[in-house]
């Protein structure tokens, strides 16, 4: 008995490497958020292009909706544009954009110059949603259901890849409607 | 790979010590605010607290906190404001539940564990030992020969 | 021309290693006297090699040779040469070469000081040192070679070095902590070599005991570098976070520590042999997870090197290799063992066990609390954190059991002692320590406060006993001057590490509780005032550096209207890497620091966020931290381990 007891160590060790191996496939940085399958936070807050009208959940609760949090200053919200545009001509989901912590001319500007892939653009100049929301940095796109409820974030870059995960996702949810 | 790795050493080289100062006439809250921004954990920084941290969404966090110290909320209800929104993962101070029992009281079970084991294992010797002592066998006249033989073998080597 | 040497030198040192790991240990198995012999010059080949290719990289940096990749990611044209050369080990490629040519050195240093060893002996320890430096040097050829290069088309100058390396810190740090990391290897050694052999007496101990403590000494002083570093250097006063990689030199050190005095009663008494060959295994394998943690991306820390985990794999394999075959090892050989003698249930064996059970269970909830997160995200749990609140909370409390235990073991005598001996002994000590405890945090502070009452009580008791125990030598001594050169370097080595101990922890608990700050807005001409001290910003100007220009704020100090400094905080601005660090300007002092640091400009007026801090006993935590590493440095300065040489090596 006690000659077994000398094994433990291995067989410990054994299973700390098979974590260490699972370890090695995750991203210790990514963080999912907090709101999975919890209802999109509730605001007030003027649109970006027409700052005298004020936004609110209504506005887009109904069917399912992609969120895309951005800011001018943020050159990964470069690099994604063209896929997002490509996104709005598909025409299978409406984009909300959230204009994060940004300045509302210069958010004005450069879509006029890169072309305006959303339905309409909220502006959250002090990040205020975007805390309620649990956004850490830009850019982010939330999935969000018929019934306002967030079914999916993905952090970084849209990619044509995250667009064809993105579609398998609103499929599924249109068939749970 | 490359641009991972550009992007690893920028966010290193950014580690420069920005702090706001925060005018706190309550010195009982300027205590609490210090304590609440060095337990919570900075969402996107590389292992910083908030107090640490200069990236945009730790001073946001903190110019939270320090908002809600000012509205009288407890140290509960901003933890819970935190949580509600980025996760457990902001927290430094892991949640005493099911899934973390393993984590905190894991190290004062194997001390008990540790400790019983070694007063087992010496109290056994110990015994082992006394019986040991009792069972060595007396030799009889003949086997007393041989081994004063091989004695002297041995010397006269 | 010349990293390319680099290379080939890597590569023959691989050569060498691999027959090292192979012929040697074949003779000893095979007792083929031959065989066995090419193990010294084996060990001194490697070495010659992997120095070569030290040096070549050394001046692919010196002569900012930009078309080397490693050169062009870490060096500038304007960095300083102290810094360009240091830069060798300031990314992974680089200090993955350091690690291997450290253990190049330790195993030549083996061959060289191994003159009692008897042959066999010596070829396994070198053998198995062999195989780990061919197991690392692969590593390094396979996926983390320093000498790639950028051609056709290089860079005109390099990406600079992250500034907050350009420092001394950088210099010291990582040589002195690999020392010790690389140095468990040859404990690591000796106890597979006797697993290896069956020779499970009580020698193998008196043989590894020397060269556990200076690897021992060394990880101490590294941590301890390493603590100071980064408390001047990242600007806001800490001095341990319990970061990962924080932890991962933290884990080995604290088993280490379990293993000297381990080796010390295995050596002393011929008990704890499977306990201690198990904690030898232990110790380096905590020193190659450390590596895996800090190179495979598993873990986020603010000190990771940028690795990817293709890396981390290969690593992981090396790992399952080293660690899964030397505990198959020991599970198989480790019932051959015997004991030599036997204890009592109250002696210094018994209480030496138990503080080991102390320091491993330490070193588990280090290993714990660093790899929960990894663990409940790989059971698909979510994400959490765990931080200082945590570590805090269960180290203090077992750290404060082990001082206790301390003092009771220096007083408890070997094999059997008696609770009316030690509490003879025992009794003046801690009524001396609860005296102080108590009315310590009356007499420094406002009132009684628990934390400082514990800390100060458990550090005391361990300056008291050790004081008592040293006392008691010279109860039956004729003259002083005889007695006290008659005591070894070891126990003054002990008692300088022990003391060590104390110091570090009244460090810990008085600059925990009573440190001070208070980050504040000051335009030129403000006055402050913190701890008894009044701070006047006396307002910012530019200044140039070599490759920094920086905003120098100057801050006048007095004390009830003396003035006692001025100090110039920095806010930097590197050139070539574009980014800003603060450079902390500190008052330092045995029994306080004054820590001022500059934040971010605000308004015109010239006002700036001027981070003041007033830390007492700071030091002491670094003092203690040399005071262990000296104490371990000493005990090979015994002068059994200086006998002169009875000839060549035994042959079997």
């Amino acid at each position: 008995m006690p000659r077994l007891l000398l094994f433990i160590p291995l067989a410990l060790f054994i299973s700390l490497s098979f974590f260490l191996w699972k370890g090695l496939s995750i991203d210790p940085r990514e963080l999912p958020s907090a709101l999975i399958d919890k209802p999109f936070p509730e605001f007030q807050v003027a649109a970006l292009l027409q700052p005298e009208r004020m936004l609110s959940k209504a506005d887009f609760i109904g069917k399912p909706v992609l969120v895309n949090v951005w800011a001018t200053w943020c050159p990964s919200c470069r690099q994604e544009h063209e896929q997002l545009l490509r996104i709005a001509q598909d025409n299978k989901i409406n984009i909300i954009g959230l204009n994060y912590k940004d300045e509302r001319a210069a958010a004005t500007n450069w879509l006029r110059q890169l072309g305006n892939p959303y339905a309409f653009n909220i502006y959250d100049e002090a990040g205020m949603l975007g805390l309620d929301l649990g956004v850490y940095g830009a850019p982010e796109t939330y999935l969000l259901d018929a019934q306002g409820v967030v079914r999916h974030r993905h952090v970084g870059v849209v990619t044509a890849q995250t667009w064809a995960k993105l579609q398998v996702m609103i499929q599924k949810l249109g068939v749970n409607q | 790979m490359l641009r991972f790795f550009i992007l690893v050493l920028l966010s290193i080289t950014s580690a420069y010590a920005a702090f706001d100062t925060y005018e706190f006439k309550d010195k009982d809250k300027e205590l609490r605010f210090h304590e609440l921004s060095a337990d919570m954990r900075c969402p996107k920084c590389q292992n910083q607290n908030l107090a640490d941290s200069n990236a945009a969404i730790a001073t946001d966090l903190k110019q939270k906190i320090y908002l809600m110290l000012e509205a009288d909320k407890s140290d509960t209800e901003i933890v819970d404001y935190m949580v509600a929104r980025y996760g457990d993962f902001v927290l430094y101070e892991p949640r005493f539940n099911a899934q973390n029992a393993v984590l905190w009281l894991g190290p004062g079970a194997l001390l008990l564990l540790g400790l019983i084991v070694v007063i087992w294992l010496t109290r056994s010797r110990n015994n082992k030992n006394a019986e040991n002592t009792e069972q060595v066998p007396e030799l009889d006249a003949k086997q007393e020969k041989a081994l004063q033989q091989l004695l002297n073998k041995d010397k006269k080597s | 021309m010349i990293p390319e040497l680099g290379e080939f030198a890597l590569i023959l040192a691989l050569g060498f290693s691999f027959i090292l790991a192979v012929i040697p240990l074949y003779g000893a198995a095979t007792l083929n006297t031959l065989w066995m012999d090419y193990a010294k010059p084996l060990a001194r080949a490697q070495f010659t090699f992997l120095l070569i290719s030290f040096i070549c990289l050394g001046y692919a940096f010196a002569n900012d040779d930009f078309s080397v990749q490693y050169v062009a990611n870490h060096s500038n044209s304007q960095l300083p040469i102290e810094f360009k050369l240091s830069a060798i080990w300031g990314g992974h490629e680089g200090s993955l070469l350091l690690w291997a040519f450290i253990l190049s050195g330790w195993t030549l240093a083996v061959s060289l000081f191994s003159r009692g060893l008897p042959l066999d002996m010596l070829a396994r320890v070198l053998g198995v040192m062999g195989i780990i430096a061919t197991g690392f040097i692969s590593f390094l050829l396979w996926t983390s070679s320093p000498f790639e290069r950028y051609l056709p088309r290089f860079p005109a100058d390099g990406a600079d070095l992250n500034p907050l390396l350009q420092d001394f810190g950088l210099i010291v740090h990582p040589p002195m902590l690999y020392m010790g990391y690389v140095g468990f290897s040859v404990a690591f050694a000796f106890a597979i070599a006797a697993l290896l052999s069956g020779r499970l007496d009580a020698a193998w101990a008196r043989w590894s005991r020397p060269w556990t403590n200076v690897a021992w000494a060394f990880l101490g002083a590294g941590i301890t570098l390493g603590s100071w570093w980064a408390y001047y250097e990242l600007g806001w006063g800490g001095w341990w976070f319990w970061d990962p990689v924080e932890n991962a030199s933290l884990m080995p050190w604290l088993v280490g520590t379990a293993l000297i005095h381990s080796l010390a009663v295995t050596e002393k008494r011929g008990v704890f042999k499977s306990w201690t060959l198990l904690l030898a295994i232990f110790a380096f394998s905590l020193s190659l997870l450390g590596t895996f943690l800090v190179r495979s991306g598993v873990l986020t820390s603010v000190h990771a090197f940028a690795s990817d985990p293709e890396r981390g794999f290969f690593i992981l394999v090396l790992l399952l290799l080293t660690i899964g075959g030397s505990l198959t090892l020991y599970a198989f050989k480790a019932p051959n063992v015997k004991s030599e003698s036997s204890f009592g249930w109250l002696s210094r064996e018994m209480l030496l066990l138990i503080n080991n059970v102390f320091l491993v269970v330490m070193a588990i909830t280090v290993l714990l609390g660093t790899l929960y997160p990894l663990l409940i995200d790989a059971l698909g749990s979510g994400k959490i954190s765990v931080g200082p609140p945590y570590f805090n909370a269960l180290f203090v409390p077992i750290m404060s059991l082990l001082a206790l235990s301390m003092g009771i073991s220096g007083a408890a005598r070997w094999r059997q002692t008696s609770v009316a001996g030690l509490k003879k002994q025992l009794l003046v000590p801690a009524i001396i320590s609860l005296v102080v405890g108590i009315i310590f945090p009356f007499i420094y502070g406002d009132g009684f406060n628990f934390r400082v009452f514990l800390g100060m009580t458990i550090s005391t008791w361990v300056i008291a006993t050790t004081a008592k125990e040293f006392k008691d030598k010279f109860r039956n001594a004729n003259s002083i001057t005889a007695k006290l050169s008659q005591l070894t370097p070891s126990y003054y080595g002990m008692m300088l590490a022990h003391v060590g101990v104390a110091v570090v922890a009244i460090g810990i608990t008085l600059v925990s509780t009573y440190s001070e700050e208070r980050d504040m807005r000051m335009a030129p001409g403000d006055k402050i005032e913190l701890a008894d001290y009044q701070f006047e910003f006396k307002g910012a100007k530019k200044v140039k550096g070599a490759n920094f220009t920086a905003d120098e704020g100057t801050i006048e100090v007095t004390l009830e209207g003396e003035p006692v400094v001025t100090l110039y905080p920095q806010k930097r601005h590197y050139t070539v890497k574009r980014s800003m660090m603060t450079e902390a300007s500190i008052d330092a002092g045995l029994f306080r620091d004054l820590y001022l640091a500059m934040g971010e400009p605000l308004g015109d007026d010239g006002a700036w966020a001027i981070r003041v801090h007033y830390k007492p006993y700071v030091r002491w935590l670094w003092l203690g931290g040399l005071f262990m590493a000296l104490g371990g440095i000493l005990t090979v300065f015994d002068k059994r381990y200086r006998k002169k040489s009875t000839g060549e090596v035994a042959h079997a």
